[in-house]
């Protein structure tokens, strides 16, 4: 039923984020269609939340950025429908739990069906509490993605094993944010992970350059990337796009020279 | 699991990040052993009694029920508590179940600096490092706590993001938590976020409704009628409901901050004005707008400028059991100088929402009639606030 399954069908994939409305919804829009255009094989649509408190300050940025511009859920609705006539990959949307409770998670996941969103993050629901939305979601075909962290340990077959979509592995401790060294050992996560699932599984947090890009997608089946983005659109605005495009392709070509997909795809 | 017994009705439940789990599934283990464990409790009993200075009084302030010519009211004094509120008896526990867990540093979350200035001097007592979040305007209105806090050996870091309130300083202290967890315990100031927190913490303040009850039927041979604290997260006033939730005849009142009344977007009643929601770990009501964007809140009072409850108190909402009523800055100023005058005692302002809520209903009701109003802190942190309130220009 996964149309997410489609990003991870051409080699690597690169996952880029991007937060809706920052600094405006045709920056936004793009930002998107160059991502795409150079290579970006799933876009996560970043929902701004009052209180983001999964991220750090650059994500955090976007978030009051997009807020303080007058972005909300019913104009990023729109906006994605408009999207969706000439974006073709995969799109999920990523907020925070309030933000779909609030809306309606009924009318939230009907409007996703009918915008064409593939599936939904939400940092703050844990596996414990995923039936809060998860019945919904499967009603609308929409996926609910699950994350693995570096202190998840004997929770990581379970989570895997009820996972879909993709598996979204966070790298590090701590919040969103560039990190110049990533120390966990991802490896022997993914390999819990392959146990488990046949799902393909993407890596993000801290994640900026091509090299640290294809160490994660060496070991993984990709690699997700949102404060880098962010930091050029704080950087360049509506000028960010044309940035955002080389910045995408170089990833793009550092993952295309990856260790050969994992064969379970 | 920990998800059955996490819930309050449909509130409460873990909505953090996966990085947490385990952080918090470890905490509820240690804690449900170390709850009936004698030698835990005998440990805290010594430090809440030699400490803390409990059990703290429960006095009969006759001249104000004198005064007001209705119930009969008794203050329960948690401002006499060390450090000056009852933030101490949360902290003290937290801080004693953290070092049985190995644990060598606390961070925490502080608005008025109460919290703060409490989990500073446990972790002085107990040797841990400790590092407090207080958002940047508050540490500006509460400069003289942001002192006492590294006096007391703490580093406190001023919190920029968001409205620079106490939610932020939460925020703050999550974002902390989840970049550092081996060593570092987050002592949780209220009845909020995450389970296992409310029932913690809960269960860390029930002492006080342990007390009440007891001091008065040696004072009364009976039950109060009416149990009266201010409710921000609700630490305070759920530890005075506690014990009485199953005296059905005994009224639970929880005074919120109404700031310039619950007409207006400058409030912070929760209950009044929220809606049901998911934020900070919880779902519980919250100020919100129609997007689920978290409201920027306001009251005089730091301590109860939060836009949110804890869990137990929306179930004990919902069911009808407590009654949340709210109190505008004014009336709790009134309430702050009555009570100096007439008892000679200076509440903390958050305390004066209750105080005046007590001024509302005493008159109404029986001379027969009990009420216990929790003074859940001191004032002297409130006075320069309070005297410009009044157009006078002091400044700490």
């Amino acid at each position: 039923m996964s149309k997410i399954k489609s990003a991870f069908e051409d080699g690597k994939a690169f996952i880029a984020f991007v937060t809706c409305g920052d600094p405006d919804l045709e920056t936004t829009a793009t930002v998107i269609r160059a991502a795409v255009e150079n290579g970006a094989d799933l876009i996560e649509l970043g929902i701004p939340f009052s209180d983001p408190t999964a991220e750090g300050p650059v994500i955090q940025g976007a978030n009051v950025r997009a807020l303080s511009g007058g972005v909300t859920t019913d104009k990023i609705f729109a906006f994605v429908k408009e999207l969706r006539r000439d974006v073709k990959v995969p799109m999920v949307f990523m907020t925070y739990s309030n933000v779909v409770f609030s809306y309606g998670t009924e009318r939230f996941l009907s409007a996703c069906r009918e915008i064409g969103i593939d599936g939904l993050i939400l940092p703050d629901l844990p596996f414990e509490e995923k039936e809060e939305f998860l019945p919904v979601c499967h009603a609308y075909g929409v996926d609910l993605i699950s994350l693995v962290a570096p202190t998840s340990k004997n929770r990581i077959a379970m989570i895997a094993r009820e996972a879909e979509g993709f598996l979204y592995i966070v790298s590090s401790l701590g919040v969103t944010g560039t990190r110049s060294e990533i120390k966990t050992d991802l490896e022997s996560i993914v390999e819990v992970v392959r146990q488990n699932t046949d799902l393909p599984c993407a890596i993000g947090f801290g994640i900026s350059t091509p090299e640290q890009a294809k160490k994660m997608a060496d070991i993984s089946d990709g690699a997700i990337v949102g404060s880098a983005i962010i930091k050029l659109l704080e950087k360049y605005g509506k000028d960010a796009p044309k940035y955002v495009g080389e910045y995408v392709k170089s990833m793009k070509d550092a993952l295309y020279t990856c260790r050969k997909v994992h064969e379970n795809m | 699991m920990a998800n059955t017994n996490g819930r309050f009705g449909i509130h409460g439940g873990q909505y953090i990040p996966e990085t947490l789990m385990n952080a918090v599934i470890e905490l509820e283990e240690a804690y449900y052993h170390y709850k009936n464990d004698p030698a835990f409790n005998a440990e805290l009993t010594e430090l809440f009694n030699e400490y803390a200075g409990r059990p703290s009084r429960l006095y009969y302030a006759e001249k104000m029920t004198r005064e007001l010519g209705g119930a009969k009211i008794y203050l329960k004094r948690e401002d006499l508590n060390h450090t000056g509120s009852h933030k101490i008896n949360n902290v003290l526990g937290q801080a004693l179940l953290a070092k049985k867990m190995g644990k060598t540093r606390l961070i925490a979350e502080t608005g008025a600096g109460q919290h703060g200035v409490a989990t500073a001097t446990a972790a002085a007592l107990m040797g841990m490092e400790c590092v407090v979040f207080m958002g940047e305007e508050d540490t500006v209105r509460q400069a003289l706590n942001v002192y006492r806090m590294r006096l007391l050996g703490a580093e406190v870091i001023p919190v920029k993001s968001g409205t620079a309130t106490l939610k932020d300083a939460v925020s703050e202290a999550m974002r902390e938590w989840t970049s550092r967890i081996a060593d570092t315990h987050y002592c949780l100031g209220s009845v909020m976020g995450p389970h296992p927190f409310p029932t913690i913490v809960r269960d860390f303040q029930a002492v006080i409704s342990k007390e009440i009850k007891e001091q008065l039927l040696v004072k009364e041979g009976k039950l109060p009628d009416a149990v009266i604290a201010c409710v921000g997260g609700g630490s305070n006033s759920i530890g005075t409901f506690y014990h009485f939730i199953e005296d059905k005849d005994v009224r639970l009142i929880g005074c919120e901050a109404a700031g310039r009344g619950i007409d207006t977007f400058e409030t912070a009643a929760t209950v009044n004005t929220g809606r049901v929601g998911i934020f900070h770990g919880m779902k519980s009501y919250f100020c919100q707008d129609e997007y689920g964007q978290i409201a920027p809140v306001y009251s005089i009072s730091a301590g109860l400028d939060y836009p949110g409850v804890g869990p137990e108190h929306a179930y004990l909402h919902d069911i009808g059991r407590a009654e949340y009523v709210p109190v505008t800055d004014d009336e709790a100023v009134c309430a702050f100088e009555y009570l100096s005058k007439t008892e000679g005692i200076i509440p903390a302002i958050e305390s004066a929402h209750a105080i005046a809520h007590a001024m509302k209903i005493a008159p109404k009701m029986e001379q027969d009639k009990i009420i216990v109003i929790t003074i859940s802190g001191r004032g002297d942190k409130d006075c320069a606030a309070i005297a410009r309130y009044r157009g006078e220009d002091i400044h700490e």
